[in-house]
């Protein structure tokens, strides 16, 4: 039964409702970077990490210090600087440790400290799981199962997105509506179909 | 007194949030399913964003440089925190429609952005002008387009019924309606300033 949950919980958030196509979240991102393929992975890539790992943190302190103490009320300050200070840690670790690493995915680490899509998945794993939790390591496996999962559906976006964009630059767009404006119009198309998904029912 | 309105035009029309510097989409396209809600998330942020570049102008001489973006983020969670209480207290429907996307403010780049841009670099009172700009800006925008959505995906505005045989398409209400709608209004809006340049 606790497998069939999990997997239910992975489809979910990788097709029916995905981040960024159905629940906007991490839009900046999608249309920033995804003009090219390869740097698009790479941001898919750290995303995805960080999700899994805020994940367990954000997992920690809810059920560990904020729940304890009935102060629930704090979850979006405490969230918000537990992602953005393990953000950086991980920034500094890997710019002392692997420069050749950090030249790839530096920039990107960067940039999800405002990542919203990061901090949704913290903020939707606490309502969904934790806020009703009576038993915290069953909590701790849906949560990381979300968050991956969360990340591999905004890898999968973001490199349909940037394949469609690379073959766009040689098409003739008007004026008004290159760059961006075109960018919305397909990612419309692309929501369209993953509604498809949502016949997905079990 | 010339110079205050400048930076609350600017905030309106020059450098418009959401058209002009795409910024804070994700809350833009995921609340502006009706006028209402869409009205609500916008006086939300403003109020954030007024209250984070008061704050942020006020102390930007005592926070050392390396940690300022730790810190701002601090100081926009908190009154996003007042923001989510009060909401739950006195708008429990229009939080509970709203969402996620409350919290959510926090990492909205609106915010941080005119912290780091122009509160950290800019006196109180100037700052006060340009967050209140920007919020006004943010909020139109975000009327503009619940307008449009509620209006082809509902058929209505503000709730009241406007053809009685017009059938609503529904996909204006869901996810590609919201992207399709900011598309083209980008497209607009570049249409427009490319003419107001050339001409």
């Amino acid at each position: 039964m606790e497998l069939n949950q999990l997997f239910m919980i992975a489809i979910s958030v990788i097709f029916i409702n995905n981040f960024i196509l159905s629940k906007f979240l991490g839009l900046c991102p999608f249309i920033g970077v995804s003009k090219k393929t390869a740097p698009a992975f790479y941001m898919g890539l750290a995303v995805t990490f960080v999700m899994t790992a805020s994940s367990i943190i954000t997992w920690a302190v809810y059920s560990f210090l904020l729940k304890p103490f009935h102060i629930e009320y704090l979850r979006t300050l405490s969230f918000i600087l537990v992602i953005a200070s393990f953000v950086q840690l991980i920034e500094m670790f890997i710019q002392k440790f692997s420069p050749a690493l950090y030249r790839v995915f530096g920039i990107y680490l960067a940039l999800i400290t405002t990542n919203c899509a990061v901090f949704g998945v913290a903020v939707l794993n606490s309502e969904m799981f934790l806020k009703s939790a009576d038993n915290a390591v069953k909590a701790l496996i849906f949560c990381v199962t979300q968050g991956f999962c969360a990340g591999v559906g905004f890898t999968i976006v973001l490199l349909f997105m940037s394949g469609i964009r690379e073959r766009l630059e040689l098409c003739d767009i008007p004026r008004p509506m290159k760059g961006m404006a075109i960018a919305f119009i397909v990612a419309s198309l692309m929501s369209m179909a993953f509604m498809g998904f949502s016949g997905f029912r079990f | 007194m010339k110079k205050f309105f400048h930076e609350l035009n600017k905030g309106i029309f020059i450098e418009n949030p959401t058209f002009r510097l795409a910024l804070g989409l994700c809350p833009t396209l995921a609340v502006s399913t009706s006028i209402v809600n869409g009205f609500g998330m916008g006086i939300a942020a403003t109020f954030v964003l007024l209250g984070s570049n008061v704050i942020v102008s006020s102390v930007r001489d005592f926070i050392p440089k390396k940690i300022r973006i730790p810190c701002f983020i601090v100081i926009i969670a908190t009154f996003v925190t007042i923001v989510e209480l009060v909401m739950k207290a006195y708008f429990p429907a229009l939080s509970k429609s709203l969402g996620i996307f409350v919290p959510l403010i926090v990492v909205n780049c609106v915010v941080l952005g005119r912290a780091e841009a122009f509160a950290s670099r800019h006196g109180v009172v100037k700052s006060i002008f340009d967050g209140l700009g920007m919020g006004i800006g943010f909020t139109l925008a975000l009327v503009l387009i619940s307008a449009i959505r509620e209006a082809f995906g509902n058929g209505t505005i503000l709730g009241l019924v406007i053809v009685r045989s017009f059938e609503p398409a529904l996909i204006f209400i869901l996810a590609p309606g919201a992207l399709l709608v900011i598309g083209v209004l980008i497209g607009i809006v570049n249409y427009m300033t490319d003419r107001c340049y050339t001409a």
